[in-house]
């Protein structure tokens, strides 16, 4: 294990009984409904390894719900997550299902938001609450919602890069991590980056309007 | 990597408790105040006190019925003068179960270090408190030293049933529980040092083979167990006992035993008690 901090051995403050099937659970809800970007109606979860053989006696699938719901890992609510998800009129369905070679804690949301966003994330708790998400609609990704992300879906063009980040660097906003990844040369292409600061909404618009970007996503860190 | 002996030295030489020694190294690696960290180690003292409480008085059953109702038990024989081993330490047994059964039953904890064994460090020093009338400012310097313990198991080996097996967990949480409790009774930095050494020796070994997967049997017991055997190391050392093997080398040992130990026993409910007939029928019955 790396460097840690006190408080990773004494925290987190969470609902049980597991770190990684119950708060880490509630934290890859959480990411997926904020990749989504607005309240989730309707939820296809899929089960992958660990969580589909033992998240029933760790409360995954209330875990789960909640983070959809946008719960954090502390709150008390999480026990009675379903019936909350029935008032707020969020309908889901779980199935079990083999995701591939993937962490044995891994999940897969299927989305479909209040006005009718749709995304598709997989997600796996890693140990201790700590979560990563792996893929967003088909592409390769790598968020800890540790720090502010921005996702933007492009065409894989020369200098694309060089304008976000030109845009960023205006902005004051540093870029911590950076991915980049492509289906094939040309075609559709993502960048991740994660920044220090807190990604300004007059750059999210100025990213939509460059040309080539389909879409540009700023995901807030979990608390 | 980092080595406890390096704080008890330093601590030594500036004439200073292992807890400060921890807290002024986090103020710079987390780049926060005195005041931030001490009231972010209070969010955790407050939401320990509430789980004992809650599990004290509580009757609720886990998810999967396991486990429930049992610290109340213990709580109600002692209340009554009949405790066996006497009323603190059926007091440390009460709360160690309180808050293990609370995780079981999705209730609120401080995982410490997991939600496994989150019982082991809040029984113990909130025992010693009650003996020892201690301020809340120590018991704030005692988690200090608790979580310090802990980062360097975590540098050095780890603190997951998945890794390492149940030592790994209940196991490191006797050996911060051991280390913060001989601080509060006003031991040496060197013999808290001796008392997590003595602790974690004692449960070297142990293996993650909980029934059916579920973070109840044995884990909801075994924190009582981790919590008496941290009492027990920090009497011993405040008596006078040292350890003949040093903490760091202790806690190595404890990391290559987890690598040693078969997959089957570290938290996949595929070996020991998980596989026992009774075992595998009370899972069977769940799924």
């Amino acid at each position: 294990m790396s460097r840690s901090n006190v408080f990773d051995l004494l925290g987190p403050i969470m609902v049980g009984p597991s770190s990684s099937h119950t708060a880490g659970a509630v934290r890859l809800g959480a990411m997926a409904r904020k990749i989504l970007g607005e309240e989730p109606i309707e939820a296809t979860i899929s089960l992958h390894g660990s969580f589909a053989k033992t998240g029933k006696g760790h409360g995954t699938n209330l875990a789960l719900i909640a983070g959809l719901l946008g719960m954090a890992p502390d709150d008390e609510r999480i026990p009675e997550a379903i019936t909350i998800a029935e008032e707020r009129g969020l309908t889901f369905s779980y199935k079990t299902a083999d995701l591939g070679d993937v962490h044995p804690n891994t999940v897969m949301f299927e989305l479909l938001g209040k006005t009718g966003g749709q995304v598709r994330v997989v997600g796996s708790s890693i140990g201790g609450g700590t979560i990563i998400i792996r893929e967003i609609n088909d592409f390769q990704v790598e968020i800890r919602g540790d720090y502010p992300t921005l996702v933007i879906l492009h065409q894989d063009l020369p200098g694309l890069v060089a304008q976000v980040a030109l845009l960023l660097a205006t902005a004051q906003t540093n870029i911590a991590r950076m991915l980049v990844s492509r289906e094939k040369r040309g075609a559709h292409a993502l960048m991740v980056l994660e920044t220090d600061e807190k990604i300004d909404e007059a750059v999210l618009v100025l990213l939509r309007r460059l040309p080539k970007i389909y879409q540009a996503l700023a995901i807030e860190p979990l608390e | 990597m980092r080595a406890y002996k390096e704080w008890v030295i330093e601590a030594e030489s500036k004439g200073l408790k292992i807890s400060e020694v921890v807290y002024q190294n986090e103020m710079d690696n987390l780049q926060q105040t005195e005041e931030e960290l001490f009231q972010r180690m209070r969010k955790n003292l407050i939401v320990m006190r509430e789980s004992v409480a809650v599990g004290l008085s509580s009757e609720r059953r886990s998810l999967s019925g396991l486990v429930g109702g049992d610290a109340a038990k213990v709580e109600a024989r002692r209340k009554k003068g009949e405790s066996l081993i006497g009323d603190h330490l059926s007091g440390v047994v009460a709360k160690a179960l309180a808050v293990a059964e609370v995780n079981a039953c999705m209730g609120k904890i401080v995982a410490a270090p997991t939600a496994g064994s989150c019982g082991v460090i809040p029984a113990v020093l909130l025992t010693v408190e009650e003996t020892l009338q201690v301020t809340e400012q120590e018991l704030l310097l005692a988690l200090f030293t608790a979580a310090g313990l802990g980062m360097i198991i975590a540098e050095r080996a780890n603190v997951s049933g998945a890794e390492g097996g149940c030592q790994a967990e209940i196991g490191s949480a006797a050996a911060m529980a051991a280390a913060a409790a001989v601080e509060l009774a006003g031991g040496s930095p060197r013999q808290t040092a001796d008392a997590a050494a003595i602790a974690m020796k004692s449960m070297l070994g142990l293996v993650c083979d909980p029934v059916g997967g579920f973070v109840e049997v044995p884990c909801v017991k075994r924190n009582a167990m981790g919590a008496m055997i941290a009492m027990t190391a920090a009497e011993m050392v405040l008596s006078g006992v040292k350890s003949a093997i040093p903490i760091d080398e202790v806690i190595d040992a404890m990391g290559e035993i987890g690598k040693q130990m078969p997959c089957a026993l570290k938290e996949t409910a595929q070996g020991g008690l998980a596989m026992t007939p009774t075992g595998r029928r009370i899972q069977a019955d769940f799924l």
